[in-house]
C-alpha cells in the first residue's frame, strides 16, 4: 500500500459544509478588495451570506427570485468594473439562467463568478426539481467558461481565492452535503491541474467534489484487497488535467471515475474524450443514472452506487 | 480596423458641430446624420445579402441621436471607466448599431462592406470581442436589460456619474427576463438606468398586438416603478431633449414610437421588411426617397 501524502488527515472523521468556506472566504476576499461583490436570488440564507450582507450591506444584491435577471445583473456589474459572485441554488441557477450563462457570461468573456450552491442531490428529499445533476455537462459544454469542483472546504477555500483574480468566467460548485477534508494543506489551487491524493499502479479513480473522499476509501479498500489504486481529485472539469489523465491511462491501464451528477456528459464523459483519443483503455463511468428517487442525499448517493463500495466494485470488475 | 485619420476628423468635426451648436442646427445636424445612417445601412445589407432592414430603420434616429449626439464616450479608448454605457437588447440591428460606432469614430466605415462576410468581426448580432464601442453581445432577446440593470447598479456602487442606455425592440417585451429586470430597476430606483423602447408595433411574424399584445405598455412599466416618457422616435430634437434631461430618481422609460422600415415608402410599417433583403433595384430606390 502506498503510504499517503504528507499533511492530508488520516483519519477523517469530521465532516464539513463546504458552504461555510466560501462564506468566510467570500468575506475575506471582499474585505481585500472592493470590487468583490454578491449576487443572489433570495438566496442570503441558502448561499451562507448572512455575515455578508451584516457586513457589506452595499454590497450584496438580492434580485429576488429571478435567476435569468440575476445573471445579466453580474454581466453588467462585471461590465461596470465589479467581479460579482453569483450565490444561487445550483438546480436553478444553471436550469434557469443558462443562456444567460453561455451569452451574458462566457460569450462576452465577463468575469463573473458563478456559485452553484448545494449542487448534485444536496437537496436530497426535496426530489430532482431540486437536484443539480445536470450541472456538469451543461456548463462543460460552454465555450470559455471555468468548471470547478472544489471537494472539501480548504479547496472552496482555495477556488474563491483564485477566482477573485481569475479574469474569465468561471462556474463552481459549492457542496452542502458534508465532506471530509482530503486536500493536503500545503496543496494551492491551480485551475487545470488535478491533484493526485494517492498512487497506484493497477487502476486510477478519479472522482470529483464529494465522491473525493469515498475514492480514497474505495482506494484503501482495494489495497486491503492487493489492488494498488491511484485516486485523482478532479478539481476541474473544465480545463481537464489532460496531461495527467493520459499519464493514468498510459501507467495503470484502467480508470473508474466517479461524480455526483448524471453519468452524461460530465467528469466520466470528459476523461473519456481524452482516453479514446490519446490512450484507449477500459474505462468504468459511475454517476447517476436517472431521475432519483425520494431519499436523502447519503441515501440517494447509495441507491446509484455512488459509494465506496461502489467504486471499488467498479474497479475490481476493471481488474478482474 | 482603426479609422483613417481622414475619418477620424470628420467624426470629430461631427461631434464638434453638435456640441457647439444651438438646437435649430443641432436638429438639422442630426437629421442629415441619420439619413447618412440609413443610406449605409441599406448599402451594408445590399452588400452583405443579410439583415434585418426593418428595425435598423426604425431604430436609426434614436441610435443616431445618442451615439452622435448625446452618448459620453472616447472610440479611442473604447473601455474609457467612465464612459457612459449603451446596450442594443435588439441584437439583430447590429447593422444600425456598426453604422453609428463607425461613423463615432470606433472604426473604419470601410469596415462595414465585411458586414457577416466569413472571419469578419461584423457579426450578425454585436461581439464585444471583436467590435470596440460594443459593450454587450446580445442577439438572443431579453438579455439587455439586465445587463444594463447591473451596468446601472455598477455606477451607484462606483459612485460614479456614467449612464447606462439600453434600446430594446417592442416585441422582445415578451421574453419574461425584461420584466424581471423591470421589476429590480424598479426597486433599486435606478435614475441612472435609461431603457428606450422601439415600438414600432411590429414583431417578426406579425403586429405585437395580435401576437401577444403588450399595451397599455405606459401603464405596465410604470407599475413597476419607472418614469415613462412618450415620444416621436423620429423626432431628433424630441429625442435629444428626452435623452439629455436630468435624470430623476427612477428609471426612465422612453416609448419611442417608431415605424419599422422608416424613411422608405415600401417597407414603412410591413411586416415582411422584418429581414426580407432588398433587391439592387430597391436599394437605389430607397436611397433616392432617402435623399429627394
Amino acid at each position: 500500500m502506498t503510504a499517503l501524502p504528507e499533511g492530508l488527515p488520516q483519519a477523517p472523521a469530521e465532516t464539513f459544509d463546504c458552504r461555510k468556506a466560501f462564506a468566510d472566504t467570500l468575506a475575506e476576499v471582499a474585505r481585500a478588495n472592493p470590487r468583490v461583490v454578491a449576487v443572489c436570488n433570495d438566496s442570503v440564507g441558502s448561499s451562507n451570506l448572512n455575515a455578508f450582507q451584516k457586513e457589506f450591506p452595499d454590497r450584496l444584491i438580492n434580485v429576488g427570485i429571478a435567476e435569468q435577471n440575476m445573471v445579466g445583473v453580474a454581466a453588467g456589474l462585471a461590465n461596470g468594473g465589479f467581479v460579482p459572485f453569483v450565490c444561487a441554488a445550483s438546480p436553478f441557477l444553471t436550469g434557469r439562467a443558462m443562456e444567460q450563462i453561455k451569452a451574458d457570461v462566457a460569450y462576452n468573456d465577463y468575469h463573473v463568478v458563478l456559485c452553484g450552491m448545494s449542487p448534485g442531490m444536496a437537496y436530497g428529499e426535496l426530489g430532482p426539481t431540486h437536484h443539480s445533476l445536470e450541472d456538469l455537462a451543461w456548463t462543460r459544454a460552454v465555450s470559455d467558461l471555468t468548471v470547478v469542483v472544489p471537494a472539501d472546504p480548504h479547496q472552496t477555500s482555495g477556488a474563491v481565492r483564485w477566482a477573485v483574480d481569475a479574469a474569465r468566467p468561471v462556474f463552481m460548485r459549492i457542496g452542502r452535503f458534508k465532506v471530509p477534508a482530503v486536500t493536503p494543506s500545503d496543496t494551492a489551487f491551480d485551475a487545470g491541474r488535478w491533484v493526485k491524493l494517492r498512487d497506484g499502479g493497477d487502476v486510477t479513480l478519479i472522482a470529483t467534489g464529494t465522491m473525493v473522499s469515498r475514492a480514497l476509501a474505495a482506494a484503501e479498500a482495494l489495497a486491503a484487497a492487493g489492488i494498488g489504486a491511484r485516486v485523482l481529485n478532479a478539481v476541474t472539469i473544465k480545463p481537464m488535467d489532460t496531461e495527467t489523465v493520459v499519464k493514468a491511462a498510459r501507467e495503470t491501464r484502467r480508470i473508474v471515475t466517479a461524480e455526483e451528477a448524471i453519468a452524461v456528459g460530465g467528469l466520466g464523459a470528459a476523461v473519456a474524450e481524452i482516453v479514446v483519443q490519446h490512450e484507449p483503455v477500459p474505462m468504468r463511468i459511475l454517476g447517476a443514472t436517472g431521475f432519483a428517487p425520494t431519499g436523502d442525499t447519503a441515501f440517494l448517493l447509495d441507491h446509484f452506487g455512488l459509494t465506496a463500495a461502489g467504486i471499488a466494485d467498479a474497479a475490481r470488475g476493471l481488474c478482474g | 480596423m482603426r479609422p483613417a485619420e481622414q475619418e477620424m476628423a470628420a467624426a470629430e468635426d461631427l461631434r464638434t458641430r453638435l456640441r457647439t451648436a444651438d438646437a435649430g442646427e443641432r436638429g438639422a445636424v442630426l437629421r442629415s446624420a441619420a439619413r447618412d445612417v440609413r443610406v449605409t445601412i441599406l448599402k451594408t445589407i445590399e452588400t452583405a445579402g443579410m439583415g434585418h432592414v426593418g428595425g435598423d430603420l426604425s431604430v436609426s434616429d434614436i441610435l443616431t441621436t445618442l451615439f452622435l449626439g448625446v452618448l459620453r464616450l472616447d472610440p479611442a479608448n473604447p473601455h474609457w471607466a467612465q464612459r457612459d454605457r449603451f446596450i442594443l437588447s435588439k441584437g439583430h440591428c447590429a447593422a444600425a448599431l456598426y453604422t453609428v460606432l463607425a461613423m463615432r469614430g470606433f472604426f473604419a466605415t470601410e469596415l462595414l462592406s465585411s458586414f457577416m462576410a466569413p472571419m469578419s468581426p461584423l457579426n450578425g448580432h454585436p461581439n464585444r470581442r471583436k467590435v470596440p464601442g460594443v459593450e454587450a453581445n446580445t442577439g438572443p432577446l431579453g438579455h439587455g436589460l439586465p445587463i444594463a440593470v447591473g451596468c446601472a447598479l455598477a455606477a451607484r456602487l462606483a459612485k460614479a456619474d456614467w449612464r447606462t442606455f439600453v434600446v430594446l425592440g417592442d416585441g422582445e417585451l415578451q421574453e419574461g427576463s425584461n420584466w424581471e429586470a423591470a421589476m429590480t430597476a424598479g426597486h433599486q430606483g435606478l435614475s441612472g438606468l435609461t431603457a428606450v423602447i422601439d415600438r414600432n408595433g411590429l414583431q417578426q411574424g406579425a403586429r405585437t398586438e395580435a401576437t401577444s399584445a403588450l399595451e397599455p405598455l405606459d401603464d405596465r412599466w410604470r407599475a413597476f416603478g419607472w418614469d415613462v416618457i412618450d415620444v416621436d422616435g423620429h423626432d431628433v430634437d424630441a429625442l435629444y431633449d428626452v435623452f439629455t434631461a436630468p435624470p430623476g430618481d427612477r428609471a426612465r422609460c422612453i416609448l419611442a414610437r417608431t415605424v419599422k422600415g422608416k424613411g422608405v415608402s415600401f417597407m414603412e410599417d410591413r411586416v415582411e421588411w422584418h429581414h426580407k433583403v432588398p433587391s439592387s433595384d430597391q436599394v437605389r430606390q430607397a436611397i433616392e426617397e432617402l435623399t429627394a
